[in-house]
């Protein structure tokens, strides 16, 4: 047996329905887990509006041999939740996705997903700061065997998968259209090395086209697929606190990676560990609260010792005056002062960000 | 009767040798000038007509033919006007031909036969001078300029009439008196005006002691362009020949007459400038921007606002040196030795990286990134942020001031130029990879840095080379027989963000 044909006809007609009503479900108001949550005929009959008759004909019609065809020619596999090894977590979802759409080896992602995945999501237009917490997070989980799953976006989602694979681990991005397709474009080559190492999956059939509601959708998933969920960046209104939501709502932990108050992209974590989420700085607090405190320790990340001078400019930076004052306070002239961030930068302890300054790495 | 007169065509900042040769025969009164001249050429026949009369000579009544040869060279305005005019002058016997054979002439006429001011008088001098010609007469005003050349008699006359005279024997008239500088050493601006600032700085100098090009990156407002425009206060002086080459260049495009042009230019091209205003161009083809800042620094400010197909149109001329302009049936090669410096914003509202400040959406950031990530980038040793000074700094004294960065930069030249003794490159910035292979001795504190910056990805195979470059001059301003860690550390800090930065940057 194939592994193509790990999804039986019936559970095939879903994604094709979905895929059919895709362009229905943008203009519905309030949240799409609800509508997700029904089943065919109420679907057709809650969104179809006019093309309600169409779209019964047409899935009457449905020829499940198009479907793996399709599949087929995208190189995806699927496995459907009548399979034995279809992903315990996601049953906790009032219906789960009946076809998951796998690019990369099913097996393994199976495997991946059965242990305690990890979801570490947040905003797109993450900050240095947070790319650089969600790297670390992702590189620290990834090197103690947990698996990163995300959504591939932007900022945090990207910078946590990329963490992952730095660290020589797989990792699961769940994708808001065809699985087959990197979304956003531009992260095309992580969507190969992810796939190479881990998996890119998706409840959509190959060729869906991406559309608003597909993104909350897909943060369900995220949330219903992981053990936790850690958010690192998010402003009040980003999807990421769908994630933590739905999270929640299956009775999984939440974590949260601390902020400045008056940082709008901190808004989401400060509110949610307002709220009792667990204070997430760094790798060992999310396995901490995964397997038990002290059970598994995250390995450090392996840095040559500093000198004092450089300890000295380290702890200017990281007190977050800017570069010059930086220099300055540590005594350093201009030729010394370059010198030495250069050694700090390649130490791994700071990093040169847009603009000239430098931050510190966690 | 059959005369001759030596004269010079400019094609583009080259002098080429054109003959005159004016033909007298019995016939209808007619003046014919064959030899592929353009419009301004034609019309100097009634110019040359006017003068010859105003001057009190007798423009003969028979049919005058003038040839400009060679015929296949394209003769460009109106500098053949005294030649034509001498030539007449020669030909029907009211000067001496004989005398004439020694001299090369070059100029514009007026109706009421004056020598007008005619830019190029340097690039003819020295076309006079390789051509074997002891004696030039060019336009007064110009006289100056054309004397530059060594071994060359220069007479700078005001009218025909003069010119006529000094074939005739009389002396030589004297040298007009020098123009004074167009800013002296008070008024030019200098590092001391800077407050603060002390890594751009440092970095201006290294860039002027190696001939580096130079990317300043800062938001708008601190000073970028101000660090800029102070470049050419601190560059090493011109050697002779250098300045010979500058001033003609600029004498050519008529924007300089008088002596020798001391000091290194510096041009500022809008960001408006079109491919042909960058490089050159047009018909007749004329230097660009990039050919008049041979041998001194082409800023351009705001970098990202440059239109695409003017900045690659500077690849050429950044690789080769100069760059070939093909119009028609010319093939034309203009220097374009320069240093190269750019100011830009790190993103299109200017405060990236400056706290929360920044207001552009994801989009305008890749397309200002896609914007800067060009070939010219590539081409640029040195990355230097531009942040605000602090209160402090703008209080206190300067941090160097021009003579004494001037005096560290002409050292650590000095050391250069003995270095490289045999090799093609001037200076560090021009070595290429063989030649950094050869000239850069790195000690094992400094060789091990190196290789752990190409370890851990933080160079690519061409950033390591431009990171040594950089290393070798650091080490030069600081007066090391070998480059030692910290130059390599310091090179490394103000390197370009390369690809690899990028991809860490997810």
């Amino acid at each position: 047996m194939t592994s193509t044909e790990r999804a039986c006809d019936d559970c095939l007609a879903r994604p094709w329905l979905l895929a059919r009503l895709a362009s229905h479900l943008d203009p519905v108001r309030g949240r799409v887990e609800e509508l997700l949550a029904l089943g065919g005929e109420e679907l057709i009959e809650a969104v179809g509006g006019e093309h309600r008759d169409r779209v019964r004909r047409e899935l009457d019609r449905f020829d499940p041999r198009d479907a793996r065809a399709q599949l087929k020619a995208a190189g995806l596999h699927a496995v459907c939740r009548c399979d034995g090894s279809y992903p315990d977590r996601l049953q906790a979802l009032a219906r789960p996705p009946a076809v998951l759409h796998v690019g990369g080896d099913v097996q393994r992602f199976l495997e991946l997903v059965d242990d305690d995945p990890v979801a570490i999501v947040g905003a797109r237009r993450a900050s240095n700061y947070g790319a650089e917490v969600a790297r670390a997070l992702g590189r620290g989980l990834g090197a103690a065997g947990v698996t990163v799953v995300s959504g591939m976006a932007l900022g945090v989602d990207a910078a946590s998968h990329a963490g992952a694979l730095a660290a020589g681990a797989a990792t699961v991005a769940v994708l808001p259209a065809g699985a087959e397709r990197p979304y956003p474009a531009a992260k095309r080559a992580l969507h190969r090395q992810i796939q190479a190492a881990g998996a890119a999956i998706s409840e959509l059939p190959p060729g869906t086209d991406v559309r608003r509601w597909m993104f909350p959708a897909r943060n369900r998933l995220i949330a219903a697929l992981t053990a936790m969920t850690v958010v690192v960046e998010a402003s009040e209104k980003s999807g990421s606190l769908v994630t933590a939501r739905v999270a929640g709502g299956l009775g999984r932990p939440i974590g949260a990676v601390p902020g400045r108050v008056t940082s709008p992209l901190a808004a989401g974590p400060n509110r949610l560990l307002a709220s009792g989420a667990h204070v997430v700085r760094g790798p060992q607090d999310v396995l901490d609260q995964l397997f038990g405190a002290g059970v598994r320790t995250a390995t450090p990340v392996d840095r040559p010792r500093l000198e004092p001078g450089l300890r000295d400019l380290l702890g200017a930076i990281a007190d977050g005056t800017d570069t010059t004052a930086a220099l300055q306070r540590a005594g350093l002239n201009p030729g010394e002062g370059l010198a030495a961030l250069a050694e700090l930068e390649l130490g791994g302890y700071v990093r040169r960000e847009q603009g000239g300054r430098f931050s510190v790495l966690p | 009767m059959l005369a001759r007169v030596a004269t010079f065509a400019i094609d583009g900042v080259d002098p080429r040798q054109v003959w005159v040769e004016v033909d007298i025969r019995p016939g209808l009164p007619a003046f014919t000038i064959v030899g592929l001249g353009d419009a301004a050429v034609r019309e100097s026949r009634d110019r040359i007509r006017s003068a010859i009369l105003n001057s009190g000579f007798e423009f003969p009544q028979s049919r005058i033919t003038a040839n400009l040869a060679p015929a296949f060279l394209r003769k460009v305005g109106p500098g053949f006007d005294a030649a034509l005019a001498l030539g007449v002058l020669a030909a029907s016997g009211q000067v001496s031909a004989q005398a004439l054979h020694s001299y090369a002439v070059f100029g514009e006429l007026s109706l009421s036969g004056e020598l007008r001011d005619s830019p190029g008088a340097l690039a003819v001098a020295e076309g006079a001078h390789v051509a074997g010609l002891p004696k030039l007469i060019v336009p007064r005003e110009r006289a100056r300029e054309a004397a530059l050349v060594e071994g060359l008699a220069v007479a700078g006359v005001r009218t025909l009439r003069e010119a006529a005279e000094v074939l005739a024997g009389s002396p030589v008239p004297e040298l007009p008196p020098a123009k004074e500088p167009a800013h002296s050493r008070s008024t030019r601006p200098d590092l001391a005006d800077v407050r603060g600032h002390a890594t751009p700085l440092l970095a201006l100098q290294i860039a002027a002691a190696g001939g580096h090009n130079l990317l300043l990156e800062g938001p708008p407002g601190t000073g970028k362009t101000m660090l800029a425009r102070r470049l050419p206060s601190i560059l090493p002086a011109m050697t002779r020949a250098e300045a010979i080459e500058v001033t003609r260049i600029h004498s050519v495009t008529g924007m300089h007459a008088g002596g020798l042009i001391p000091e290194r230019p510096f041009r500022a091209p809008h960001h408006t400038i079109s491919p042909a205003g960058m490089v050159g161009g047009g018909s007749p083809p004329r230097a660009g921007e990039a050919t008049l800042a041979n041998h001194g620094v082409l800023f351009l400010d705001e970098l990202s606002e440059f239109q695409r197909p003017t900045l690659e149109a500077l690849r050429q001329p950044l690789e080769d040196g100069c760059v070939t302009i093909v119009r028609g049936q010319a093939a034309l090669v203009f220097p374009t030795r320069f240093m190269l410096v750019a100011a830009t914003n790190p993103c299109p509202c200017g405060f990236a990286g400056v706290e929360d400040r920044c207001s552009c959406g994801e989009a305008d950031l890749r397309r200002h990134r896609r914007r800067l990530s060009g070939p010219l980038l590539d081409r640029m040793d040195l990355l230097v942020n531009v942040g605000r000074p602090a209160e402090r700094e703008l209080r206190a004294g300067p941090v160097i001031d021009s003579p004494r960065a001037q005096e560290r930069v002409a050292e650590a030249r000095g050391l250069q130029r003995a270095r490289l003794v045999g090799a093609v490159a001037t200076c560090n910035g021009e070595m290429d990879a063989r030649e950094v292979r050869r000239y850069v001795r790195l000690d094992d504190r400094a060789e091990a840095a190196l290789a752990r910056a190409y370890a851990v990805g933080a160079l690519s195979a061409r950033g390591r080379h431009r990171v040594l470059r950089v290393a070798r001059t650091i080490a030069d301003l600081n007066g090391g027989a070998r480059v030692a860690q910290e130059h390599v550390l310091t090179a490394l800090s103000l390197r370009q963000r390369g690809q690899t930065d990028a991809a860490l940057a997810a």
